[in-house]
């Protein structure tokens, strides 16, 4: 079918609508970038300067040297870090028991997790600040780490027990026939092969914990403030000074994107939770 | 490998043999989801009934369906359930319409296929902070891009500050939105896609079918299933979804791009109105319900395999 269909035609009709897709999903990326390289002069003429004429680090420069940006950097690798530690470390146990394991609730339970994913932010935040409060955990690590477990918990069990469904039953049995226990079973033979999703899972959390803002915003303050708030907080104070805030929107974006390259073709089937299969 | 896999991969362990190991590997994940998701829920329930003001908990009393009948009278609430319904529509519709599109054309065989799908898969990935921030600067009044190329093209006059006018403002954002999420669609519609037989297609060219009648009586009903569950899933994150548009406009010019989630939020954070702000986000909740049950019973159908 698309062997006898000619190159020209296949050219109007596939690739050049294909590469405007491309160009309309990249092009504000680009232009942020472009922006960010631009020094001032050049960014506040109109009509506007596609092409920076004397490309700059100063924006980058003035945001490390004149704001907490480089401190805020810092907060949301050690929180979306974090995030995959807290995440992974009771995703895993209970994926595996989802896999292996048939009891009465099972069914229940893991409904239940996939209905907690749908809960508007909203719901949760509220209460959330309140207990956070009572508790004095306002503006400290692990207050925004476990705010952002209400999300990363339920999809990480849901992604690893797929993948360890994928990984045949019989191996464990043979491993405990052999005379090892549950926990060398598990040691030696389930999690070696499950590393791959473990490790697909743990970028994940790191991306979204790293891209979150709400709970962010909400439950931590100065001490502990993370990239995305305070680039929202530099919204509102640099107005018109567009290079240093796509300065920081660049880095901010630059290692979730590199991130989510090494793991897209993992992701897509994790992500909608069964509905595609292959 | 293949002499210790048998043919049953799952076999059912009696069902009488009362066993607890399973919960002691559940107990943690269990343990944390009740204190950070199962007691904020019923807080919201417990705050919804009150009067309850961030600044004077002290003088917080039980009033009952006082808040919901309020929300009721509550322009405002009418307001952003309008808006939160052209916003829920016209995203997910626009953004499964250009995913869709795109999933077909990635589906086709082209040189550069894997890195096409790879770009345009990126602005799914983005904090919606950042695509907050670059489209507010692409929409800029003075010296934004958009008004530039616009005006260039002719297609307007004068620049228009999209953000700023009650008329563009909701459409502007939402704009953005689709533009965050069509590739969710396109990746998820392609891995359908390709689970079609093609013999499918050979019957059909050999019987004489057109390229449309392909599409609308072999590819489209093939990938429906895939189709459903990405719709549903993607009506539930749209809806619930507010930050893009605090970072671009808050809320304003006005109430114009309130929508639901973003009121709750609003009256809770800014007004400090915590147990009417709970209120809303369970009216929310339970707008949501049906397809989040719609949703679920898809994602859970294979559960017991």
């Amino acid at each position: 079918m698309i062997e006898r269909r000619s190159y020209t035609r296949r050219l109007i009709e596939v690739e050049i609508p294909i590469l405007l897709i491309v160009v309309f999903a990249i092009a504000p990326y680009v232009w942020m970038i472009l922006t960010s390289i631009k020094p001032q002069a050049e960014l506040a003429v109109f009509p506007v300067q596609y092409l920076p004429k004397n490309a700059t680090l100063d924006h980058y420069r003035d945001l490390i040297a004149r704001t907490s940006f480089a401190g805020s950097l810092f907060n949301s690798l050690v929180i979306a870090t974090g995030a995959v530690v807290l995440g992974l470390g009771v995703a895993v146990p209970a994926a595996y028991a989802f896999s292996r394991f048939r009891f009465r609730a099972r069914t229940g339970l893991m409904t239940g997790f996939l209905v907690i994913n749908m809960f508007p932010i909203v719901l949760l935040i509220i209460p959330l600040f309140l207990m956070m409060r009572n508790l004095g955990l306002i503006d400290t690590y692990l207050g925004v780490i476990i705010g952002h477990s209400t999300f990363s918990i339920p999809f990480a069990i849901w992604m690893l027990t797929s993948y360890f469904n994928a990984i045949p039953k019989d191996l464990d049995e043979a491993a405990m026939i052999d005379g090892a226990t549950r926990m060398e079973t598990i040691r030696l033979v389930v999690l070696p092969l499950i590393l791959p999703g473990l490790i697909t899972a743990g970028i994940y959390i790191f991306i979204t914990s790293w891209n979150e803002y709400l709970f962010a915003m909400m439950l931590s303050g100065q001490a502990v403030r993370t990239v995305t708030v305070a680039l929202q907080l530099f919204i509102g104070e640099f107005t018109v000074q567009w290079g240093l805030l796509t300065a920081g929107g660049t880095l901010i974006a630059l290692p979730v994107t590199l991130l989510f390259l090494v793991v897209q073709k993992r992701l897509v089937g994790g992500l909608t939770a069964g509905a595609v299969k292959s | 490998m293949a002499s210790i896999t048998s043919s049953y991969p799952h076999t059912v362990a009696p069902p009488s043999r009362r066993n607890f190991t399973p919960f002691w590997f559940l107990l943690p994940a269990l343990l944390v989801t009740a204190a950070v998701v199962l007691v904020p829920v019923l807080q919201t329930f417990w705050l919804s009934l009150h009067d309850y003001l961030l600044y004077a908990p002290d003088d917080t009393r039980f009033i009952g369906l006082g808040n919901f009948r309020a929300i009721l009278g509550d322009e405002v609430f009418w307001i952003s359930l309008g808006h939160s319904f052209i916003w829920i529509v016209g995203v997910v519709g626009l953004q499964f319409l250009l995913g869709l599109g795109t999933a077909l054309l990635l589906n086709q065989s082209f040189w550069w296929r894997s890195l096409a799908r790879s770009l345009v898969i990126i602005p799914w990935a983005l904090p919606s902070v950042i695509i907050g921030l670059m489209w507010t600067w692409m929409y800029d009044f003075n010296v934004g891009v958009i008004n530039d190329a616009l005006l260039r093209f002719g297609v307007i006059e004068t620049p228009i500050a999209w953000l700023a006018n009650p008329s563009t403002a909701l459409y502007a954002i939402m704009f953005a939105l689709i533009w965050q999420g069509f590739p969710f669609f396109a990746v998820t519609i392609l891995a359908g896609l390709q689970t079609v037989p093609q013999e499918l297609y050979e019957a059909a060219e050999i019987d004489g079918a057109t390229p449309r009648q392909q599409l609308f009586s072999i590819t489209l009903p093939s990938i429906a299933d895939v189709i459903a569950t990405a719709l549903l899933l993607r009506t539930i994150w749209v809806a619930n979804s507010l930050d893009v548009i605090l970072v671009m406009t808050g809320g304003g010019p006005g109430y114009d791009t309130h929508t639901l989630p973003l009121y709750a939020f609003i009256r809770a954070y800014t007004g400090m109105e915590f147990g009417y702000g709970a209120a809303l986000a369970l009216i929310l909740t339970f707008l949501l319900m049906a397809v989040v049950w719609a949703y679920v019973r898809r994602a859970s159908r294979d559960l017991s395999r």
